[in-house]
């Protein structure tokens, strides 16, 4: 075959080398919790919280191992009676505002809350102005 | 236009320095949570928290045996350890066969290892990948976080950092 075309055809045959250990995933990773209600808290919860080693996927949408071992540990702690709020204060004790999709107000999170509202008080004043000077017309 | 052009600027930096991806613990400056992780090496101790804060720092790495940039670091932590640096391990998801393998094959700095199946001491430390390490000083206090495998031009710095955590 042409060595052209089978460059990458070579590159399909390929595995990528993934760091995976050889441990299976944690019980609670992909399994429910038996109570529905606490099963629904951990899910509403994971979706919020970003897969550290992904960074663009929430722990609920993630494969990684990590994200398993995370969905674990929420789903442990909320079938332990833990609530969904000190699970997600504990994380951000150590992972910071980062670890979640939700982040709560603070100054630095301030303006992704207060510019829209800014943008739209201008917006206003621009269209004010703008029909004041029609009228006058 | 002036706001146009401000705004191409702004994408343009963002663009040409993306941000520092890096998950960095929020536990800096913080005592060592509890944990006690059971014993995985024939012969060697497993890890508690109760083995800080005796007055000597020590070096805590998060390493695995099936890790690729643990086998390049391996040669800095004994590097690290002749330095007179007290290493100690935690051991994500591993198994006892791999980790003597590894051990045998890359060296052992370690005093004692902890074996951390579910990552969870990784989580209660906010470490957020392998290899990772922390100096903890003489008082059982987190004080330095290396994020990645610590290279041949880390060692001073961390040396540093450990000679300051008494």
């Amino acid at each position: 075959m042409n060595p052209l075309f089978a460059s990458p055809l070579l590159l399909l045959l390929a595995t990528p080398s993934l760091a995976d250990s050889n441990l299976p995933p944690a019980r609670y990773a992909n399994v429910a919790i038996a109570d529905p209600a606490k099963e629904a808290d951990a899910r509403k919860l994971m979706e919020t919280l970003r897969c550290l080693v992904c960074q663009g996927q929430s722990i609920a949408d993630s494969d990684a191992e990590m994200a398993g071992d995370m969905r674990a540990l929420v789903r442990e702690r909320i079938a332990a009676g833990e609530t969904p709020g000190a699970v997600r204060t504990w994380l951000i004790q150590r992972y910071g505002d980062y670890v979640t999709y939700d982040p709560p107000l603070s100054s630095k999170t301030a303006p992704l809350w207060l510019a829209p509202l800014v943008l739209l008080g201008l917006g206003g004043l621009i269209a004010a102005r703008t029909f004041r000077r029609k009228r006058r017309r | 236009m002036l706001a146009f052009i401000a705004l191409v600027a702004v994408l343009a930096s963002g663009l040409l320095r993306p941000a520092d991806q890096t998950v960095r613990s929020a536990m800096i400056g913080q005592p060592l949570p509890k944990f006690a992780l059971t014993a995985i090496v024939p012969g060697k101790a497993g890890l508690s928290s109760a083995d800080f804060g005796k007055g000597q720092p020590r070096l805590l790495n998060i390493f695995a045996s099936w890790c690729a940039p643990c086998i390049a670091e391996a040669p800095v932590l004994l590097q690290l350890k002749a330095a007179g640096v007290q290493i100690d391990g935690v051991a994500i998801r591993d198994t006892a066969p791999a980790l003597v393998e590894f051990l045998a094959r890359n060296g052992d700095p370690f005093e004692r290892i902890g074996s951390d199946p579910d990552s969870r001491v990784q989580f209660t430390l906010g470490s957020s990948g392998v290899p990772e390490s922390f100096v903890i000083d003489g008082q059982g206090k987190i004080v330095h976080q290396h994020i990645g495998d610590i290279k041949a031009a880390d060692v001073s710095t961390i040396i540093a950092a450990v000679k300051g955590a008494r």
